[in-house]
């Protein structure tokens, strides 16, 4: 297990592509909602929250196919699947790696792009914990999606339209949480209700991910 | 009288559905038809919403069709993976461009019903949310069907894809709650206290109750009707592939 996580994360680290992509297109999409809805500073205030989290699940849908499609086109995930390792074990890695090299940096470069948007000050933390709680559930339910399309070519639309609905409790309660941090508001419930999701997909997830892959490699 | 499981014979089905299909398709047209009439030109204008109300006819059964079929698609689902029978993930993949279908018309519906009484075509209402939550997964669940060649192995990614799914709709269902509060009545056609009569204020009077009773017997009674034409055709496609693949190794 150790080994297949090692390898995943130097391979994203020296393939090129794959590490900073992530970041940059958050970026983009932050820098780019300034010129769509006008520069007032009152409005970024007020949707900050709200962008910076669509911002880093549009950048980590954007890295999902990544996971498992080089695996299974040169070999790598049969032969993953023949060693002893369960593919449990195999389909956590996978989304463990995926988290730390994309929602990792999504976490540790948000509170930058936050000041972009005016975030307010006291939004940064919760907006920090919102990603942090949150972008796991992220990782965990994009891997499901990448185990289902992975025998599909050119599946990457079809991965997006699968995801997105699934995605949907999660950025709810994420951006719920950031947004009454930066409005000062109580944030237990959404808070919990995020923690919630993220232990749930973590928990029960990585059984239909490999699942579905058992069925995609048979 | 045998099992249920017997009806998994494709054989067995095919001529069963022959047998009933159009029973089941005429009694479907009549309750629709004299559900719709009945409604339409036979009860009297509501005292506030005046004969808009009459869209009710259609609003309520679509919807109710709508997450039924989901519904009836997952226990499809989940008989498949468990028992292996193809009629069961076939029935199920029949199913779901008629959930498409009504999950549309709940939407239209409301819509052209919402403009004259709440001002708006749409509103982010949770009911409204959840009902375009869940025509997001009709979609991609008949997507997945499309791209996926072997057809065995579609219908395994399509049944987990229910489950999971079906889980993510709760869930989606409730956070929305949380996130919005809600423009859209809540449920007033049954509930306890109708029946015993403690909060008749609430509930939708007799007048309107039995023809809508009546569509929505119709609508489930069309959504079998072509469930059943549905998943025999596709059989037959299946038996055809299978007779041309046959006719090219002979």
């Amino acid at each position: 297990m150790k080994a297949l996580l090692v390898r995943d994360l130097k391979l994203a680290f020296r393939a090129g592509g794959g590490f900073g992509l992530g970041i940059a297109f958050f970026l983009i999409v932050v820098i780019l909602v300034p010129f769509s809805v006008g520069p007032e500073s009152g409005l970024l205030t007020k949707i900050a929250p709200g962008v910076l989290w669509l911002g880093a699940l549009l950048a980590c849908l954007l890295s999902l196919d990544r996971i498992l499609a080089l695996d299974w086109e040169d070999g790598t995930l049969d032969l993953v699947a023949t060693s002893p390792l369960p593919l449990e074990g195999v389909v956590s890695v996978k989304a463990l790696a995926h988290w730390l090299t994309t929602g990792v940096p999504l976490v540790v470069a948000a509170p930058v792009f936050g000041v972009l948007l005016n975030l307010p000050p006291q939004g940064f933390l919760w907006l920090v914990v919102s990603l942090a709680v949150g972008t796991p559930a992220l990782s965990v339910i994009g891997t499901f999606g990448a185990a289902l399309t992975v025998g599909i070519k050119r599946g990457g639309l079809l991965l997006s339209l699968l995801i997105l609905p699934l995605y949907v409790p999660t950025l709810i309660f994420g951006a719920e949480l950031a947004r009454r941090g930066a409005e000062g508001q109580d944030i237990t419930t959404p808070l919990l209700m995020l923690a919630g999701i993220t232990f749930g997909v973590i928990a029960l997830l990585p059984f239909a991910s490999a699942l579905v892959l058992r069925m995609n490699l048979r | 009288m045998g099992s249920i499981w017997e009806y998994a014979n494709p054989v067995k089905f095919s001529q069963t559905v022959s047998r009933f299909l159009t029973p089941v398709a005429v009694l479907a047209a009549i309750t629709t038809v004299v559900g719709l009439v009945w409604g339409f030109f036979f009860t009297p204008d509501d005292y506030r919403q005046g004969s808009t109300v009459k869209i009710i006819y259609l609003h309520v059964p679509s919807a109710l069709m709508a997450i039924n079929i989901w519904f009836m698609m997952l226990v499809t689902s989940l008989i498949w993976l468990v028992r292996r029978h193809h009629v069961s993930a076939l029935a199920a993949k029949a199913a779901a461009p008629v959930g498409v279908v009504m999950t549309l018309i709940a939407l239209w519906t409301g819509a052209v019903w919402g403009q004259p009484m709440w001002g708006t075509w749409w509103a982010w209402d949770p009911r409204l949310t959840s009902f375009l939550i869940l025509f997001l997964f009709y979609l991609g669940y008949i997507a997945l069907w499309e791209a996926i060649d072997d057809p065995d192995t579609a219908a395994d990614l399509t049944a987990v894809l229910c489950i999971v799914g079906s889980v993510f709709a709760v869930l989606s269902r409730y956070a929305v709650n949380f996130w919005n509060q809600g423009l859209h009545q809540g449920a007033s056609i049954m509930r306890a206290g109708a029946v015993t009569g403690a909060d008749t204020e609430e509930k939708v009077s007799n007048v309107f109750f039995y023809p809508l009773m009546m569509c929505i017997i119709g609508f489930v009674l069309f959504f079998i009707a072509l469930v059943l034409l549905r998943t025999r055709t596709e059989i037959h496609k299946r038996r055809t592939r299978a007779l041309l693949a046959r006719e090219r190794m002979a």
